[in-house]
């Protein structure tokens, strides 16, 4: 496990220090996935290179299974960076080598001799899948290749911690999923702790247990990706659930209206159903839809409900595990 | 008017004059590369955003570099006449040439070797940084393989530039084509000597030349045809 703890780093500006990381704490459970997300000059580059002992934060610990790794030096930081493999931004393999000989790089600076170290290489490749690729050189592969590559020779050490730097920023939709795939057959296959920083909510969509939201250098939420969903007014919910659209004629013939959102197959499946013949109540959707966060169906409807126990079936959806937030354009939404 | 040299003994002397010029070229080349690729990694290990960032020290090398780059071959080859009689003991012939062609060339190739590792793009030297890689094992693992192809094609560049200087070698009794061009062809308004070392010492270069490509080529891993 990582855990990041009160990280802060200025910068000499133009217009004086600027503070790139502002007391910045993360906690990322083995073998789980962190996304970081925020938007451009929030400092996720600074977070993620501080991360990759690349960049000397100016206070604050960053702890691999409780040991800080920001204040070694010399032989120390160099055995403390084989314990966090990293996935650079940008093309980062070495030109003149195949692909076998970029992922056998770590293992060469590890001191790992030849016969282990061609048997490390094969097991790496294999995992992301690219055994056929292992003569080729970067510039035979494609894009989507040459970072599985990256992410193979991350992992090639053994790292307890794999840092992913915007490892889908310049690849098409189609490519981003086979690279976060490998990304999370790491997780699953090796029990890899990994930290993924990316402006791409459609990552935190796809891989991500947790989610960090980087906003001017602090975080402004943290914590589990589901968890997060079913609070309406977190960041989180907001970029990855399905959009409601306002449709206040249509609202208004109904008793009551309701954003629920639903995670988990037995709730998206069922929750609704049910509360209609448990309470008698008509119950329309009026928006919203059904989406996937990782494995997770996950499902955010506008619904509208007509009845004498409407109240009683939004509360008995809400104790059932759905969360149940009222709107305020419906007739009686003051009431509620 | 006397009657033309024979070209026999035109061929003759052009033989030993070439054997000189290699010999100070090839020599004097292998020197410079050994002793200036050395000072060339170190100004770039040195430099704002190398490995080793030490701004005061990467500013005095890269100034005695230069100092050294613009110091005419003419003045170096007689200024350092004390330093060749300490390496050689003596200070005429193609050998006390080859010491001032070699320190001469040194911050030029310091230069061009700079030059070319700072081509290697930042996020390939960090991404071996992130490996624990120690520096030793990125100049040889990254910077130098990565670049070997350009370090290939400085090379070359160094030797013909050796050639051009060469040429001077006669004024401390070195010889080689230069000194016979200078000697038997313009000062003795030769027209045989003097073109045919202009097309001996044209041959030298291009085969340099063709061959540092070819070698470049053959190291070379990018862009190779997938079928």
């Amino acid at each position: 496990m990582i855990t990041v703890e009160n990280l802060t780093k200025t910068f000499p500006g133009s217009t004086g220090q600027v503070r790139a990381l502002d007391g910045v704490n993360l906690d990322v459970a083995a073998g789980t996935v962190l996304g970081v997300v925020g938007p451009s000059g929030a400092g996720k580059s600074t977070l993620a290179r501080c991360v990759a002992l690349l960049e000397r934060p100016d206070s604050g610990a960053i702890r691999v299974d409780g040991t800080d790794l920001v204040s070694l030096d010399g032989t120390a930081l160099r055995a403390a960076r084989r314990q966090i493999g990293v996935v650079p931004q940008g093309d980062s393999l070495l030109r003149q080598r195949t692909a076998a000989g970029n992922v056998a790089l770590p293992l060469e600076a590890a001191g790992v001799a030849g016969p282990q170290r061609r048997t490390r290489v094969a097991e790496l490749l294999d995992l992301v899948g690219l055994t056929d690729k292992a003569g080729s050189y970067p510039d035979q592969l494609s894009g989507g290749q040459r970072q599985r590559i990256a992410v193979a020779r991350a992992l090639a050490a053994s790292p307890s911690v794999l840092l992913a730097d915007e490892p889908t920023s310049a690849l098409d939709p189609d490519t981003t999923g086979s690279v976060l795939a490998v990304l999370d057959r790491a997780r699953a296959e090796l029990g890899v702790t990994v930290l993924v920083v990316t402006h791409d909510m459609g990552v935190v969509r796809k891989i991500c247990d947790d989610v960090a939201v980087l906003e001017d250098g602090r975080v402004v939420e943290h914590g589990k990706v589901l968890d997060l969903v079913t609070d309406a007014a977190s960041r989180t919910a907001s970029s990855l659930l399905p959009a409601v659209d306002q449709n206040p004629a249509l609202e208004s013939s109904f008793d009551r209206v309701a954003d629920v959102v639903l995670v988990g197959f037995a709730a998206v499946g069922a929750l609704l159903p049910e509360a209609t013949s448990r309470f008698g109540v008509e119950l329309n959707l009026l928006g919203g839809g059904l989406t996937r966060l990782g494995e997770t169906p996950v499902a955010r409807f506008r619904v509208g409900l007509k009845g004498e126990r409407a109240d009683s079936a939004l509360e008995w959806i809400s104790e059932a595990g759905g969360s149940v937030r009222r709107t305020l354009s419906g007739p009686q939404g003051v009431a509620a | 008017m006397r009657s033309a040299t024979p070209w026999s003994i035109v061929f003759d002397d052009l033989l030993v004059a070439t054997g000189e010029t290699l010999y100070m070229v090839v020599v004097s080349t292998l020197i410079a590369v050994l002793l200036g690729a050395p000072v060339g990694i170190w100004l770039q290990l040195t430099a704002p955003g190398g490995l080793k960032p030490r701004p005061v020290l990467h500013k005095v090398l890269g100034f005695v570099v230069d100092l050294g780059r613009s110091m005419p071959f003419l003045v170096l080859l007689v200024v350092l006449t004390s330093l060749t009689r300490l390496l050689l003991g003596s200070t005429i012939g193609p050998s006390a040439a080859i010491v001032p062609l070699a320190v001469g060339a040194i911050p030029f190739v310091g230069r061009l070797v700079q030059n070319v590792l700072a081509e290697v793009h930042v996020s390939v030297v960090e991404a071996a940084v992130t490996t624990g890689s120690s520096t030793l094992r990125i100049v040889r693992s990254v910077l130098l393989r990565e670049s070997l192809p350009a370090l290939v094609n400085a090379i070359g560049v160094t030797a013909i530039a050796l050639l051009g200087y060469s040429a001077m070698a006669g004024v401390v009794g070195g010889g080689g084509l230069g000194d016979l061009a200078v000697r038997m062809g313009y000062q003795r308004f030769n027209d045989r000597y003097l073109w045919s070392t202009v097309v001996v010492l044209a041959v030298i270069a291009t085969a340099i030349q063709f061959t540092t490509n070819r070698v470049a080529r053959g190291v070379d891993r990018r862009r190779t045809a997938s079928v």
